[in-house]
Order: C-alpha cells, then sequence, then structure tokens
C-alpha cells in the first residue's frame, strides 16, 4: 500500500461529462471512490459505465473534474494520469495478441514510486501461475480466461493507489469469475478498486458502494449491502432481479 | 542468360534501394496510421548533406563514402524527427491534416533544394571499386547493387532486431495493435511515434547516399522519384508490414528490370501489379486482412 491517506477519496470525479462521434454518453457524474475497499458501478447495457472509466483516464475527451489523490488530473494525459499509480483492466482485455504473455507483463512494468517491485512481480506469479507457464505463448492464442489474468496482471505489477478494472466476469466460465473475484479480493486488500461489474453475486462479495448509472447519469449512489438487500430497487435501477444472473 | 543475372542482381540493387524508403514508410504507417508524403524529403536532404561532406574528402574515397553514409544517415534522422516534433506531433491523432501536412512539406522542400543546390543533377564519382564490376556467371554486374542490396537486408535484420529485443521495440509492436491501450499502461506512445521517425529518416538518409552512388548523381527529385516506388511497394507488402515491404520491394524491382529490358513500360507494369494486388489482396502480400 503506498502512503494514501486514509480519510480522503483516493478519486472525486465531479460534473463529468463525455462525448463520443458527437453524442453525449457522460453525462454531469459526480460519485467518490474511498481510499479502501471496492466501489462497483452498475447500470444496465450502454448506460456509459464504460465511457465514465473512461473519461476518467482521459481515454476520450471529457469536461469536469476528476482528483486523484486530491489532485487535478482532469487536463493530464493518459500516460500521465497511469502514471499516477492507477491500474486499468479494460471490457474486452484489450492484451496485445501478437505478444507473448511475457512481453505484455513486462510492457506493462513501470518504474518510480507507483511502479513495479521484486515483491509485486512475485505476488503476480502467486496469483496466476498459469501465466507463468505460459509465458512464451501469444497472447492471442490464450483463452479468454487466461486473457483476462493477463489483463488483472499488468494492473496488479504496480504498486497502483487505485484499479479501475471493468467488467472482469464477463463472458467467463462460472469457476474462473470465481477466480477473478478471488484475485480482486485479494486485490483489494491493498488498493482501493473502481469496479464496473455486473454480476450481482460478485458485486455481493465485493462491493462496499455503489454508484449507479443510466443514461449517462449517477442515479444511485449508497452502501452495497443495502441496495442488494431491496430487490424492488434493483429491479427499477437495474432492470434484473436480485440473485439473477446477468449476462 | 549473362543478360537476365544482370537484370536479377541489378534488380536487387535497385530494390534494397525502394526497401531503405519502405522501411521508413511501413514503420511510421504501422504505429501511427499516417502515409508520410515528405519521405522523399529526407532522403534528399541526406544525400545532399552527405555527399556535400563527402566532396570534402573527395567523394572517390572509402572515407569518403563512410563519412556521407553516417552525415546522410544522421541528417535524416534529424531531419525526420524534428517533422515529427513540429509539425505531426501538433496534429495529435488527426491523420488527415497530419497526412497533408507532410505533402505540403515535400513539396516546399523539393522547392527549397532547388532553391539551394539548383535544379539539375550534380553528378559524382564513387569510390573506383563502386564504379567498377563483378563478373557472375558471365554477368558484369556493377557493385554498387551488391552494396544498396546488402545495405537494405542489414536495415531489415537491424529493425527486426531492434523491434524484437528493446524495450521501444516492444511499444512499437503494441503500439501497432493498439495505441490506446499502450498509453493506458503509462508510456508516452508519442516517443515513439518520434522515434519510428528518426529510424525511418535515417534509413531514408542512407538509401539517399547509396542512391547517388547506384544513379550517379544527386538531385532535388532524387526522392520524389524513389518514394512513388517506395509508396507502391509499402501498398503491395502491406501497409504497415515491414517484411511484406522487404519482399515487394525486391519483387517490384526485379519485375521493373526485367519489363523494362525485354518490353519496356517496366513502370506501366509495376502500376498494373498494384492494381492486381489492390483487387486481389486488398491488404497486400503480408498485411493484416482489412
Ligand atoms: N466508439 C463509439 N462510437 C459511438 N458510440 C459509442 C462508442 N463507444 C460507446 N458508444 C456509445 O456510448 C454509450 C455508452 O457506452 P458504454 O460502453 O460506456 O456503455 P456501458 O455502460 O459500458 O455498456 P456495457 O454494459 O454494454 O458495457 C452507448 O450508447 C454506446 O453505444
Ligand atoms: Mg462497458
Amino acid at each position: 500500500m503506498s502512503g494514501q491517506s486514509m480519510s480522503g477519496p483516493v478519486l472525486q470525479v465531479k460534473n463529468l461529462s463525455a462525448r463520443i462521434a458527437g453524442q453525449q454518453v457522460v453525462e454531469d457524474v459526480t460519485f467518490d471512490v474511498p481510499a479502501v475497499g471496492v466501489t462497483a458501478v452498475l447500470g444496465r447495457n450502454g448506460v456509459g459505465k464504460t465511457s465514465t472509466l473512461r473519461a476518467v483516464l482521459g481515454l476520450i475527451e471529457r469536461k469536469g473534474e476528476v482528483l486523484l489523490g486530491g489532485e487535478r488530473v482532469d487536463g493530464d494525459r493518459t500516460d500521465k494520469i497511469v502514471r499516477r499509480g492507477v491500474g486499468y483492466v479494460p471490457e474486452d482485455r484489450e492484451v496485445f495478441a501478437g505478444l507473448t504473455v511475457a512481453e505484455n507483463l513486462r510492457l506493462a512494468e513501470r518504474a518510480g514510486p507507483n511502479g513495479t517491485s521484486p515483491e509485486r512481480r512475485a505476488l503476480v506469479a502467486e496469483l496466476f501461475p498459469d501465466l507463468v507457464q505460459r509465458a512464451e505463448q501469444r497472447a492471442g492464442t490464450l483463452s479468454g480466461g487466461q486473457q483476462q489474468m493477463v489483463s488483472l496482471a499488468r494492473a496488479l505489477l504496480n504498486d497502483n493507489i487505485l484499479l479501475l478494472v471493468d467488467e472482469p466476469t464477463k463472458g467467463l466460465a462460472p469457476r474462473i469469475v470465481g477466480e477473478v473475484a478471488e484475485a480482486l479480493a485479494h486485490a483489494a486488500t491493498t488498493v482501493p478498486i473502481l469496479l464496473v461489474e455486473q454480476n450481482l453475486q460478485v458485486i455481493e462479495r465485493l462491493a462496499d458502494t455503489v454508484v449507479v448509472i443510466d443514461a449517462g447519469r449517477v442515479v444511485h449512489t449508497g452502501q452495497a449491502a443495502d441496495l442488494l438487500g431491496d430487490p424492488d430497487r434493483i429491479q427499477r435501477l437495474l432492470g434484473v432481479h436480485a440473485g439473477e444472473e446477468s449476462l | 542468360m549473362s543478360t537476365l543475372v544482370l537484370l536479377l542482381v541489378t534488380g536487387l540493387g535497385l530494390g534494397g534501394l525502394y526497401f531503405l524508403v519502405a522501411s521508413g514508410l511501413s514503420l511510421i504507417y504501422g504505429l501511427m496510421g499516417v502515409l508520410n508524403f515528405a519521405h522523399g524529403s529526407f532522403l534528399t536532404l541526406g544525400a545532399f548533406v552527405g555527399v556535400g561532406v563527402a566532396r570534402l574528402v573527395g567523394t572517390d574515397t572509402w572515407a569518403g563514402l563512410g563519412l556521407a553514409l553516417v552525415v546522410g544517415a544522421a541528417t535524416g534522422a534529424a531531419a525526420a524527427a524534428l517533422t515529427e516534433l513540429g509539425l505531426i506531433r501538433p496534429l495529435y491523432e488527426r491523420h488527415i491534416e497530419q497526412v497533408l501536412v507532410t505533402v505540403g512539406l515535400s513539396l516546399a522542400t523539393v522547392a527549397l533544394f532547388e532553391g539551394i543546390w539548383g535544379p539539375d543533377a550534380q553528378y559524382l564519382t564513387g569510390p573506383p571499386w563502386l564504379e567498377s564490376t563483378t563478373t557472375l556467371a558471365g554477368a558484369r554486374i556493377p557493385n554498387v547493387a551488391f552494396v544498396t542490396f546488402v545495405a537494405g537486408a542489414l536495415v531489415l535484420a537491424g529493425i527486426v532486431l531492434f523491434l524484437k529485443h528493446t524495450r521501444y521495440g516492444l511499444i512499437i509492436r503494441a503500439g501497432v495493435e493498439n495505441r490506446a491501450m499502450v498509453t493506458a499502461l503509462g508510456i508516452d506512445v508519442r516517443r515513439a511515434f518520434t522515434l519510428v521517425f528518426a529510424v525511418g529518416g535515417a534509413a531514408a538518409g542512407l538509401g539517399g547516399v547509396l542512391a547517388s552512388q547506384y544513379f550517379g548523381y544527386v538531385s532535388p527529385h532524387l526522392g520524389g522519384n524513389l518514394l512513388i516506388f517506395a509508396f507502391i511497394v509499402t501498398v503491395i507488402g502491406g501497409l504497415g508490414s515491414l517484411t511484406g515491404a522487404a519482399v515487394a520491394s525486391v519483387v517490384v524491382a526485379v519485375l521493373q528490370q526485367l519489363t523494362n529490358y525485354y518490353l519496356g513500360y517496366g513502370d506501366l507494369v509495376v502500376v498494373l501489379l498494384l492494381a492486381v494486388v489492390l483487387l486481389v489482396r486488398p491488404s497486400g502480400l503480408l498485411g493484416r486482412k482489412a
């Protein structure tokens, strides 16, 4: 854990808006990510969850304020924000298919205070023994679950102050979903995570607080337990019944 | 038979020259998605400056040639890096504007070169061995053809090793696949942009000095003339594919030599080949499927 103060939120998003190809996909979004635990972002398909993460990172053009550890970063380039200690696990993994597993991981290693250390490498090797074995395999030939492990490992290799993780269990078999949740639970003991997730069982296991987005706007924030214990509200906000598997 | 050997080997030599230009085009397009129309100007500038410096020691000495190659490559690299920093980078991710800037730069620099060095070709004499021939299977092959072919092969090997075994090589290979994800790993991918421009510019500058040996002159249009064929080679090989560009360089140059000798119209045949490749395999010989 870096010397992040436990008091203030690690990430503050204020009145964030973003557009893609002229269309408003994030509208006036405001929420905080506490310095410990998992904050889950929920919402139906296409409401702007991924776009919110991408806007925080500056991967799409955005307006509004983004504060990381209390400092404004919304004017910074993506790579600079990331070097402040943000690990990003994108939707659909985005591993480099033509590079080997080892090359994917080597590329993710950063120097500097929030960077890679021998302890971190050891942790990743312990969490994902499969990747050690497949170091020389091209990432494009890995199974979906293995690619997700590469994507998670890239974020866990560095001593980040925040992880942005987008639907890490999407399209994975139930057993692999469990493994991914396990790895995230382990990570969450040392670094706060902003997690986009549709699987309510995973949310129940990992999330402390929730932010619900609809049509580009925040429509609910609160304790995860409160939301999960209120099936009517889940139905209203997410259009699914509690305990029902979502795709 | 001896004519065929002569045409084949001079074709390989010409292919080496094409590749020295096409390698940079291919690297730059692969990583940045920009077709660099100013690439010929890096070649011309490298040739003029390299040969100009060599004249101080004598272009017909090995020292003069060695100096020309080093200075030509350095000039090409510097010009390319400055172009990227000053003109391409401010237009980050605006590919159409970036291409237009390179078009403008190529037109302006040719006029500038004409202003400085005059519009006509300046002839030069290389070291005696380069000016003479070696007999191979009855064919008297100009030695310069061996040199340009070997230079092209060495540059190919050098770039491949660089891409495979260095950190920047890794960043470039990853960036070709997914630039945004490279930045999302905390890497300033723009440095890799400058670097591919510099590497491509160095190869072009080297190509400029060797082209002036191969053709026996330097002129403000040297780069532009080669650039046309380098573009064709890059497209036939598959935009962004380095090995594709290497294969296509040799195929195009040999075909050009053969048809020029036996039928005439070598350039026309090359354009026809381009058309056929675009119709049958639009992504090029080794290009990724569109
Ligand atoms: N590249 C793009 N071009 C045009 N529209 C886009 C693009 N990317 C996203 N959008 C649109 O932006 C809106 C928000 O998309 P986003 O991916 O942020 O949703 P999401 O909440 O992550 O959805 P999901 O749960 O399906 O992952 C959608 O309407 C989508 O169609
Ligand atoms: Mg999404």
